[in-house]
């Protein structure tokens, strides 16, 4: 061959941001996909706590059956803000700094696909978060008319200014479909691109499938959205008439439009923490993920199954009959997938050798609490039983064990599990166990409470109450309190950890997966060496090694200015 | 023998360090094309229902649309597609200044379909708040001339930025993306004007 040196020309390497430990990196413009990672974690967590606040305020007004804590046009603001806060500003910037951090390193990649893309789809998550919040401050308060928005009580404006708290609300979600575009685009391109030598689509770990799986629902789901947002925010501010009934419009077009995608994003959110659960179970019961191959497979199901249920959500908006029946019929096949993830989940963790850390026990509360959210989902799947339930405290009490039961509880498995790979020091096991016990209990002490309270007939986005369902109610709100108190130990455990922890070894859970064999925490650009994939995910008790190198070791043969 | 295949190491790593962040923005960009194809298949959609079962579509006093006017528009902006086209074959062979030219008159033809556009939307006699017909009118025409804009104005970037010496020699990813981007926003409008003016 004529000229072998050209391609191997050293390749051009970014300057070290600063000292390894150096915190202001954080609050810089990286385009380091560990920083960004980070960065998205923790400013999602924030927007956590503030809506979980905002949670116990509703909590707080429904102890006693009267409307005394709080204004009823307040408590309206409070729950439109927790639902939009809790789904745009905490779950999917969450999820999407669990991407960010870990696809790279688990394909062998020394960073994303679009660098500078990725940090501008981080920075403008505090600029919607802002927005969302300056709409507390604007007159007649922040939006009322719940996450959905649903016309035409979206279009009442009655404070007649253009900025309004609807119209802001909207700017946001807008902002944050950009953003959550530009995120599924590069991560999309470094999943499909990006994957080191050797790496199959069947070697790649569960995580980076469900990764993937879930971003291609926003690239088909969120324009959707976008367009109905869109639209809305037309008839909100330039007199349009799409969604308006009294010039001609169609308000139930809008919930289409709406539950198109906002039904798929459930999918968003859930589907990265089976991934979470399909790499936690395998190290802590020292068994290779159970039908791996059908595991991964089944998230593409998910996807392909998830654009086609979402009038479930309107079976009670004047949904003929036989659209009930169809619907009805795909949102119970969903569940196949889905159950047969958790089947191969429960045999992972039969007959295994199992350790109860942390991380472990949020990995089984979390698909214990998934399993219970599984069964009031099917119940609600059926049109007969939602139309009974629908507006209820059913209904809440049930996407509730999926977001905060499997979701939150899947999102604390992943951060223990990879706290030592991000920080590079060891958590305390005590008082992870001690947030475990907190949250487990406080969850499902406000949860549980809800599904009787729905049974009775008691409605939702209400800010009083008959008297009759006093008892359940005032367990949810203690169950409430105690979910926010167990967020003190975990923020204690996280702080004192990564200042002054235990240094953590390479692997400390001795697991098997690229991000295991580099250092805690990774140096810049991951790898010295592009590893050479040879064997697949979850080897467990096979000998056969990962990698044919060690992506540790620089490569002899590189030329030495590098 | 190229070194290079006999370590795989070592071909690993060349195979990652040349892959910059270059080749795989095309593989990005159509991604991002695709999914902002789905926001006008959802205006599509909705147009649909609305014109099926709205009762009165038209606005009082509207018999309904001009089709002559935007079939020459249609005619100017899907042949541009081939001029654009042509462009493209030129740079490819290094004709810079055939590149220019044909670019040049791409971006001609964009603008008088913009020109045409704006001189449609002064003659009708109804407005967006019209009811859901005009509504949709304005929003589909006007989202899509937003898409039109856009890629005259790439177009000029790229046209600005061949002045650069040897800026495009061997092929240059910001027209090839811009060239792709111009097809999608003609197949669009073929569609928009089909539901919009040939199904009255």
């Amino acid at each position: 061959m004529s000229d072998a040196s050209l391609p191997l020309t050293p390749p051009s390497r970014q300057p070290q941001p600063g000292a390894p430990d150096n915190w202001r990196r954080f609050f810089s413009f990286s385009t380091d996909h560990k920083v960004i990672g980070i960065q998205y974690i923790v400013l999602a967590f924030f927007f956590f706590l503030f809506g979980g606040l905002l949670a116990m305020v509703m909590r707080g007004e429904l102890i006693t059956p009267d409307s005394d804590l709080v204004d009823r046009t307040v408590y309206n603001g409070l729950f439109t803000m927790h639902g939009t806060i809790m789904l745009f500003m905490w779950t999917f910037p969450m999820l999407n700094g669990l991407a960010n951090y870990l696809v790279p390193l688990m394909i062998g990649a020394r960073d994303m696909a679009f660098p500078r893309l990725n940090a501008v789809a981080f920075w403008l998550v505090p600029i919607f978060g802002v927005i969302l919040i300056i709409s507390f401050f604007v007159p007649g308060g922040p939006s009322q008319s719940g996450w959905w928005a649903y016309p035409p009580v979206s279009l009442q404006n009655p404070t007649g200014n253009l900025i309004n708290g609807q119209s802001l609300w909207l700017l946001a979600v807008a902002l944050s479909g950009v953003s959550s575009i530009m995120g599924a685009v590069n991560i999309v391109t470094t999943i499909v691109r990006m994957r080191a030598p050797g790496m199959g689509w069947f070697k790649m770990p569960a995580f980076c499938w469900t990764v993937l799986s879930a971003q291609i629902i926003q690239l088909f789901g969120l324009p959707a959205l976008t367009a109905g947002a869109v639209m809305l925010l037309l008839d909100l501010t330039v007199g349009t008439s799409f969604f308006e009934p009294s010039r001609g419009g169609d308000p139930v077009l809008y919930q289409h439009f709406f539950w198109f995608y906002s039904h798929p994003a459930v999918y968003v959110i859930i589907l990265p923490i089976f991934g979470v659960f399909s790499e936690v179970f395998p190290v802590y019961a020292r068994k290779p993920l159970f039908g791996y191959k059908v595991v991964a497979v089944s998230s593409l199901i998910i996807t392909g199954l998830s654009g086609i249920v979402w009038v479930h959500h309107m079976f009670a908006s004047g949904t003929p009959g036989w659209m009930r029946m169809l619907f009805m019929f795909t949102t119970m096949a969903i569940s196949v997938p889905t159950g047969i993830k958790v089947f191969a989940w429960v045999a992972t963790i039969w007959g295994g050798k199992l350790r109860l850390t942390t991380s472990m026990l949020f990995g089984l509360g979390g698909l214990t609490m998934f399993l219970f959210a599984g069964i009031t989902g099917i119940m609600l799947a059926s049109a007969p039983f939602d139309i009974h339930v629908n507006n209820t405290y059913f209904v809440v009490g049930h996407f509730h064990y999926v977001i905060n039961g499997a979701v939150v509880m899947g999102f604390y498995a992943a951060i223990y599990h990879w706290f030592p790979k991000m920080t590079g020091r060891m958590y305390y096991e005590g008082l992870g166990k001690l947030h475990f016990a907190l949250t487990f209990i406080g969850l499902n002490l406000n949860f549980l409470p809800m599904h009787p309270l729905g049974l009775q007939g008691m409605p939702r986005r209400v800010a009083s109450y008959d008297p009759e369902f006093a008892f359940w109610n005032v367990l949810a709100s203690l169950g409430a309190f105690l979910l926010g108190v167990s967020t003190l130990p975990f923020i204690l455990n996280m702080l004192s950890s990564w200042v002054r922890g235990e240094t953590a070894k390479d692997n400390p859970w001795r697991a098997i997966g690229l991000e295991w064999l580099i250092a805690s925490p990774p140096p810049h650009e991951n790898f010295e060496q592009i590893p050479i994939i040879l064997s697949a995910p979850y080897g467990y008790g096979s000998d056969e090694p990962l990698t044919a190198n060690d992506p540790t070791k620089e490569l002899a043969s590189e030329p030495s200015e590098s | 023998m190229n070194p290079a295949n006999l370590d795989p190491a070592l071909e690993a790593q060349v195979i990652q360090e040349t892959a910059h962040e270059e080749d795989h923005r095309m593989f990005g960009f159509i991604i991002f094309l695709l999914s902002e194809s789905i926001i006008f298949i959802s205006f599509f959609v909705g147009y649909t229902v609305y014109k099926t079962s709205v009762t009165d579509w038209l606005p009082a006093g509207v018999a309904g649309l001009e089709v002559h006017e935007p079939l020459i528009n249609t005619i100017v902006l899907v042949s541009s597609s081939f001029i654009i086209y042509l462009a493209e074959r030129c740079l490819h062979r290094d004709n810079l200044w055939g590149f220019r030219a044909f670019w040049l008159l791409t971006m001609a033809m964009g603008s008088y379909f913009l020109y045409g556009q704006a001189v449609e939307w002064m003659s009708l006699p109804f407005g967006f708040k019209s009811g859901v017909f005009g509504g949709t009118f304005y929003l589909l025409t006007g989202f899509h001339g937003l898409h039109v804009l856009t890629g005259v104005l790439l177009q000029s970037i790229m046209l600005t930025r061949s002045f650069i010496p040897n800026n495009y020699s061997g092929g240059e990813f910001g027209v090839a993306a811009t060239s792709i981007f111009w097809h999608f926003v003609d197949v669009i409008w073929i569609v928009l004007f089909m539901l919009i003016y040939v199904w009255q």
